[in-house]
């Protein structure tokens, strides 16, 4: 059924107000501090609502969200798993919840404590000697770590020129370094999707700086040569940077440390289960090797003879990268899930993530074609090929997909796969999700080969249809405008 | 304006046509198809060098963003104005009114080591059944 939904500019009616206020006992007189010109009385079609009036919009345009708590958002390398909600009630603790940023360091050692320990057990999991919290999402987490590497280089006089960055990485990883003041050169994949050492050992060279690389590649599977590509980075005098995008499947079974990466971030908004929350916050915290230590962002934690205290005074760090302390609740749901789960349990989160996207791909082989034929770890990718005779197209099978209340997976990504579709279901669901979802993607096929053109004209029981995406990035409607100004 | 016998294809899917020392540079019907619908053209400006194989500018599609690979090297001379406002032109017409920038060859014998149109033909059949 399509629905529609007025803006609240369109609802209001002169003179209606949600709260009726005491009349004023006297104008406020003289001046007020803003100049004249920007002063007015009157704002050109400002919407008058009663409460209930907001009330009932805001709740019906909730009612066509689609989230986690509704059903399985398999949206591949984002890893959109269920967030417990003791997290939630545990940040709602008066001494979290009221702590303001501003107030005396020394009258919240609690949630320096915290930051403490979490950065501790982020060191525990990812074998990294280091860990800064402050990074507010996985991008500009890389942003701090290609800064970092680069602020090493330059002092030893080695400033190098070039980040070698794979295919298949996340778009996010070159735009990244270029924004650290480097030039990005791509290193092709091998037929299985991990990195061809080959061509690696031909990029490589005395001008680049570091090889930044996604483990599980966005192919889900791992780089079973990273000893070797290690060896071939490092021997040339580079660094070795790690996307720990994908690091759900890793957990408890490898840690980067361990393998000799030296900077890693990590997206507790994806592998420990905060929320995403419509684009933010996150959190993306940045683990290093010790000879990387100096050029920690600021303010830091430590810990003295008055107790818990901020420092400022590192003279190498690379400054501040966010204001006050990071995005603290997300860090302290994350310290949450890590405490309650503990070492099996995230090892359990590990596997059974794996499990799941590995029974996906069992039972989706035979309809859909996958990517790679190499084993994958948390995620699996199918190419739309065997659907180009049908007619039908990867976009169709998303948007049919919402038919039957899925949220689709992560499409047209990565690249390096035609008509890609990539399923991540993490470890949330349960044995009988995945079948429904299954069976949903086998009736898609069904309907290619029968009636294809209700993939062609989906979704159908959405509160609105097949939107003209073309026009809508071509000539994008951005505000609303009144129609009488 | 565009002589097809003319073309000479990069691996990753551009064209170029040269009259003297000036190459008239667009993505090819298979870089389209392949895009989908084109919502945004970025391309640099007249007076930048450009060099074979590096970054001359960027197409993004409703699928996704892609850079575009100067074939050659030399100087950017004029770019496409028409496309800021049409970027479908690149789809609707690749080999004519979808051209992207016109470059000053440095060294015009660069362009006899790209494929000309059957290799590039069978290029694409071979990198189709790779898949």
């Amino acid at each position: 059924m399509e629905r529609s939904e007025k803006l609240l500019f369109e609802i209001g009616s002169p003179g209606r107000v949600g709260i009726h206020l005491p009349e004023c006992p006297e104008e406020p007189d003289g001046d007020l501090g803003i100049p004249a010109q920007y002063l007015r009385t009157e704002i050109e079609g400002f919407p008058e609502l009663s409460e209930v009036d907001v009330v009932r919009h805001f709740t019906r345009l909730s009612r066509w969200n689609t989230a986690v708590d509704l059903g399985m958002y398999p949206l591949g390398s984002c890893t959109m798993k269920y967030n417990p909600k003791m997290h939630e009630s545990l940040a709602r603790l008066p001494g979290f919840a009221e702590t303001h940023p501003l107030q005396p360091e020394t009258t919240a050692p609690g949630c320096l404590r915290l930051m403490h320990e979490l950065e501790k057990d982020l060191c525990a999991i990812s074998g990294m000697d280091h860990f800064t919290l402050a990074p507010s999402a996985g991008a500009q987490g890389e942003f701090v770590g290609m800064s970092m590497i680069r602020a090493y280089l330059s002092e030893r006089g080695d400033a190098r020129r070039v980040v070698l960055i794979p295919d298949s990485a996340h778009g996010t990883n070159p735009a990244s370094a270029r924004l650290a003041g480097y030039e990005v050169e791509t290193v092709p994949s091998s037929p299985n999707g991990t990195i061809d050492t080959k061509a690696l050992r031909g990029c490589m060279g005395p001008d680049v700086a570091a090889l930044m690389l996604t483990n599980p590649n966005t192919l889900g599977v791992f780089e079973n040569r990273i000893v070797e590509v290690l060896g071939i980075v490092h021997g040339a005098g580079g660094l070795v940077y790690q996307d720990g995008a994908n690091m759900n499947a890793l957990l408890g079974k490898v840690r980067p440390g361990d393998t000799g990466i030296d900077v890693l971030h990590l997206n507790l908004h994806k592998t420990f289960s905060t929320p995403h929350g419509g684009g933010g916050p996150g959190a993306g915290p940045v683990g290093v090797r010790s000879v990387l230590e100096p050029y920690l962002p600021v303010p830091r934690v430590v810990h003295g003879t008055e107790g818990w205290r901020l420092e400022e005074g590192y003279p190498k760090s690379i400054g501040r990268v966010h204001a006050f302390h990071g995005n603290f609740g997300v860090l302290l749901r994350a310290y949450v899930y890590i405490r309650s789960l503990g070492a099996e349990g995230l090892r359990q989160v590990g596997e059974q993530a794996v499990l799941n996207a590995r029974y996906l791909r069992k039972r989706l082989s035979g309809d859909f074609e996958p990517a790679v034929t190499s084993d994958m770890l948390h995620e699996v990718v199918f190419s739309d090929h065997s659907f180009h005779d049908l007619g039908v197209t990867t976009l169709d099978i998303a948007k049919r997909l919402l038919d039957f209340g899925f949220h689709p997976p992560t499409i047209y990504f990565p690249l390096t796969v035609a008509g890609a579709l990539m399923m991540e279901p993490t470890e949330c669901e349960s044995r009988q999700e995945l079948d429904a979802f299954v069976d949903a993607m086998l009736q898609i096929r069904h309907e290619a080969e029968h009636e294809p053109q209700i993939l062609k004209s989906a979704p159908h029981r959405t509160p609105v249809r097949r939107l003209d995406e073309v026009a809508a990035a071509r000539r994008p409607r951005l505000r609303w405008r009144s129609p009488t100004a | 304006m565009i002589d097809p016998d003319n073309l000479k294809y990069t691996r990753d899917h551009e064209w170029i046509a040269l009259e003297g020392e000036v190459g008239t540079i667009g993505i090819t019907d298979f870089a389209q198809k392949e895009l989908g619908d084109i919502v945004f053209v970025e391309l640099m400006q007249a007076g930048t060098v450009v060099t074979a194989g590096k970054e001359m500018g960027t197409v993004e599609s409703v699928k996704a963003v892609s850079e575009v690979y100067s074939p050659v090297n030399g100087t950017l001379e004029e770019s496409n104005g028409d496309l800021s406002s049409k970027p479908e032109l690149i789809n609707q017409d690749p080999y004519g009114r979808g051209w992207m920038v016109r470059v000053r060859l440095s060294d015009p014998a660069q362009v006899a080591r790209l494929m000309d149109q059957s290799s590039y033909e069978a290029y694409l059949k071979q990198e189709a059944s790779g898949q």
